[in-house]
Order: structure tokens, then sequence, then C-alpha cells
């Protein structure tokens, strides 16, 4: 099975601080990969390496065959590889819609445009209601679903999920997930960043354990869910 | 009342040329967080320009309609400040993107010095006189006057203006200029091409300080190498004055400043019985800037306070 992004021996450093090293990852095309980690181990760093915001110190990222190693963020956007950044990232001063439109930027096609638009709608209804508002203006779970419905617009292959869970209400963390997990059913491969192991490993078939920059585990969810050394370490046991 | 008609169709003419400027100025600063310095000489280098084309086109078909003469000259001032304001940008201010930002500050103050001496060079220190080929045709309004020339910095102002607000919220290009003004990386994350956002953002910048180069040189009937200067400085005090980053402001403030001015101009020898003279014009726009940095740092319509400018 040929993967549809492939990190091989990928090492950053961030302001002389060796953030990442070595790390080696597959994601198959329509599969949902988890990578988790401490505070500071590195998820953050390497999914901003793979879409292109820091340049690599070494290793390469490959995305549907072809090389996206040093390519700026914008050329990495074009090719099919959506980053929902931490924090969700979305425009405060812009309505919701011209928030969603901005997610299409790079696509012309007017009317297949307008009929994501109607799926995204129809996907997250309470952004229907609020289509004309400012971004800036949504409570925290509502700005992390614009910022999906935003990264649905590009059409990607890959969504590069980071901490989508941070600062939400259980339940709207909930909401969240079930979006998530839709958006995925659809066949769009998802490379989550979580904190929150427990969920990301119930949420993603596979996973990788990421320590202080090196991947220390990785293997099937369910194989790590029951590691002792993840249990303890992770999973609060 | 017909003294104060005048003042403030004065006002607004100048106020109008002063928008065009501070546009200039303020979508810079909305983009990068950066004044750039330079934009009054660019300002002048459209002025200078435009005033060289006039004058060889003057020379060489004195029969051609003074209209059309301008419009030579505005048809090559706006391209040449255009690749002037990219130009800078990528000479000035790009290496500098992630430096201190008293760096590209202090490059600013360098390319304006630059490019003063180069207009000192090419046209000389004296005055440079706006040849008279425009209509001089006046009209009176309830005891005030009104030019023709005046008529027409106003309509295209105004026009200019428009199209401005439409481009930037209605159009693509627009709207990445919007988003890489609220997060250049999410922007960039999107699939905007970040530099070329900020370069385009300079170039339109650039166009509106070339007609406005040509406004002001126009109206005041002379160009100098020196006259961005000023100008530049009052722009700016224009774009502080209605809240720097925001188009609304620039344009509030621009019409602002130049009434401040006109009616300061106007009254101030009554004001302080004689001791003061209309020279003191220019005095304003400082006395404005102090007194918004002072009370109102955020401008009148900015909601963010100016951080680090």
């Amino acid at each position: 099975m040929s993967a549809l992004l492939s990190i091989s021996q990928l090492s950053v450093a961030y302001g002389g601080i060796q953030a990442v090293r070595d790390l080696s990852l597959e994601v198959a095309p329509g599969e949902m990969v988890c990578l988790i980690g401490a505070n500071g181990a590195g998820k953050t760093t390497t999914l901003k390496a793979i879409s292109g915001l820091i340049a690599p110190q070494a290793g390469s990222v490959h995305f549907d065959g072809q090389a996206l190693t040093r390519l700026p963020a914008h050329e990495v956007a074009r090719r099919g590889l959506t980053l929902v950044p931490e924090g969700r990232g979305v425009f405060p001063r812009m309505s919701v819609v011209e928030n969603l439109m901005m997610g299409a930027y790079t696509r012309r096609d007017r009317a297949t445009i307008a009929r994501d638009l109607d799926q995204v709608y129809a996907l997250l209804p309470r952004l229907t209601e609020r289509r004309a508002q400012l971004a800036g203006l949504l409570s925290g779970g509502e700005q992390q679903m614009l910022a999906l419905g935003r990264a649905m617009m590009a059409r990607p292959r890959l969504l590069l999920l980071d901490e989508p869970s941070m600062g939400l209400a259980p339940l709207m963390v909930q909401a969240v997930f079930d979006i998530i997990r839709q958006i995925a059913a659809g066949d769009v491969a998802v490379l989550l960043v979580e904190q929150n192991a427990h969920l990301a490993l119930k949420t993603c078939a596979r996973g990788y354990v990421l320590e202080n920059g090196v991947v220390t585990l990785s293997g099937m969810s369910a194989d790590l869910s029951a590691n002792p050394a993840v249990r303890q370490a992770y999973l609060g046991e | 009342m017909d003294i104060f008609l005048q003042q403030l169709i004065n006002g607004l003419v100048l106020g109008s040329v002063y928008a065009l400027v501070a546009l200039g100025y303020t979508m810079v600063y909305g983009i990068l967080e950066l004044i750039n310095f330079a934009h009054g000489e660019i300002t002048m280098m459209g002025a200078m320009v435009s005033l060289a084309v006039i004058g060889a086109l003057a020379l060489a078909a004195p029969g051609l309609p003074g209209v059309l003469v301008l419009g030579a000259g505005l048809a090559v001032a706006i391209p040449v400040c255009m690749a002037l304001g990219l130009l800078i940008e990528r000479v000035a201010y790009r290496p500098l993107r992630h430096a201190p930002r008293l760096a590209p500050l202090i490059t600013a103050i360098g390319v304006s010095i630059i490019l003063q001496n180069i207009a000192m060079l090419i046209w000389g220190k004296q005055y440079i006189p706006f040849p008279a080929i425009l209509p001089q045709g006046r009209h009176e309004i309830l005891g005030a006057s009104i030019s023709d020339t005046q008529i027409a910095i106003l309509v295209l102002a105004v026009l200019i203006m428009m199209t401005l607000i439409l481009v930037v919220q209605k159009t693509r290009l627009g709207r990445a200029m919007r988003a890489t003004a609220q997060s250049r990386q999410v922007a960039s994350l999107m699939g905007v091409d970040v530099n070329r956002v900020i370069a385009s953002t300079f170039v339109i910048g650039s166009a509106l300080a070339a007609v406005a180069g040509v406004m002001v040189s126009a109206y005041y009937g002379l160009a100098h190498y020196y006259m961005g200067f000023l100008l530049g400085l009052k722009a700016f005090s224009a774009a502080v004055l209605g809240g720097i980053g925001n188009l609304g402001g620039a344009m509030l403030g621009g019409l602002l400043l130049g009434l401040i001015e006109s009616f300061g101009a106007g009254y101030i020898g009554d004001l302080t019985g004689g001791f003061l003279g209309s020279h003191y014009q220019d005095v304003f726009a400082f006395f404005v800037l102090i007194a918004v940095l002072v009370f109102r740092p955020s401008g009148l319509l900015g909601a963010r306070v100016v951080e680090r400018a």
C-alpha cells in the first residue's frame, strides 16, 4: 500500500533547540492517525514542518509521491494538505462566510465552491445561523468548527489537526470530534495531534507516541492503549 | 459665511489628497505593522515624474489639450511609482521581515533620503512650476469659489477611494490582503502567497501616492524634490488620526486633517489678533498628531492600540 503522506528521518531545530529528531511516519489515504505526546514533545513542530511553516534541518516529506520538503506553506496548501493550526487560527475580523471562502482561496471553480459551502453549512448548522457574524465573536468551540469547515473548503486529501480539543468544554470536544469523524468518513486522511491521548487513540486507528522529539512507540491504537507505558504516561493510570 | 465655505472647500480638496497618501501608510501598516516612511517620497516621485512628462509634452506638442497632457503624465507616473514601491519593498523591507522592528524603520528613512537625493540630482533643487495646461475656470457657489482643478481632485479622489474599498472588500486579492493582515501564517496555510500580497499592497499604495503627488503639484502649481517630506508626515498624521491600519480611518483622518489645516490657517490670524498668520498652516497637522498620540493613540476608528509603531 502506498502512503499518502510519508515522512522520513525528519529533524527540526527551533531556535537552537532540537525539537524533532529522525522522525518517520506514514499516513495512508483515508486513514486516521494520531500523534500523541506531552507538552513540548515536538508535535506542533512536526505539523509545522510538514505544512511548510518551518524548514526542517534534515529528512524528507513526501505527499502523494511528491516531495514537499522546503516548499513554502502556500505551495504545500495547494497540493491538498491542510493544517488546522493550534488555537484554530480563524480570521477574527472576517465574517464566518469570508473565513470559509478563504479556505477555498486556491480554487477557481465557483460552482463547486458554492456546493461545498452548502455542504459545510449542512455539516455545521451552528455556523449557518452565524454566517454573517465576525469570526472573532464566536465561542471557542464554534471557532474550532469554523476552522474545520474552512479546511474542508480547500478539499484536502489530508487534514492536519493541531490540538482540536484545546480549551473546549467536554461537550464541545465531543461535538468537534464527531465532526472530525464525519470528515474522515468522507475519505479524507487525518493526522491528529492531541494531548488528550485517550480521545486521540479512541478516534484514530493508528498512533505514534512522541517523546522529546523522538518517536518512542507506534502501532495500532488498540495496542498502544493496552501498552503499560502508554497507560501510565498518557492515559493517567 | 463665504470665508467659512471657502475654507470648507479648500479643506476638503486638500484633505482628499492627504487621504490618498494616508491610505498608503495605513495599508502597509495594516499588513506589516511597518511605517513606510519612504511613502512621502514616492508621492514626490509621482509629482516629479509626471511634471517631467508634462513639461516635455507641452514643449513637443504645444497644441495638445491640457487634460490629455495631464493624463499622459499620470500614465507614466503611476507605473513608475508602482515599480518604485515594489522595489523598495523587495530591497529595503523584505530582507528585514524578521528583524527587530527598528531596523526596517531605519531603512525606510534611508530610502527616503536616497529618493530625495535622486530627485535632486535629476531635477535640481529649484521649485519646478506646473505648466498652465489645465482649464483655469472657477465657479462661484454661495460666495465661495471652486476651481476646475479642485473639482477634478475631489471627484477623482472619491472615485479612487470607492474603487479601493471595493477591491479590498469584494475581490480575491482584497480578501487575501485582509487575511494576511490578520495572520500572515494562517493566510499562508490557506494557500495565500503572502509575499505577493504584501508586494501588491505596496504597489497599490504607491499608485495612490502617484496620483496624490500629481494632484498636489497641480493644486499648488509646483513640485520640489523635498515636497514628499512634509506631505508624507502630514498624511502619516492623518492615518494616525483615523486609526492606523484602518482604511476608513485613513480617509476620515485625511479629510479631517485637511479641514483642520484649512480652517486653522483661515482663522488663526483672527484668533491671535494677527499675531500668527496663515503661514502657520503646517503646524496644525503636528498638533493633531501629538494630541492623538497623547489622548487616543488608537485613533478615531482604530480598535487596536498602536502597540509598536
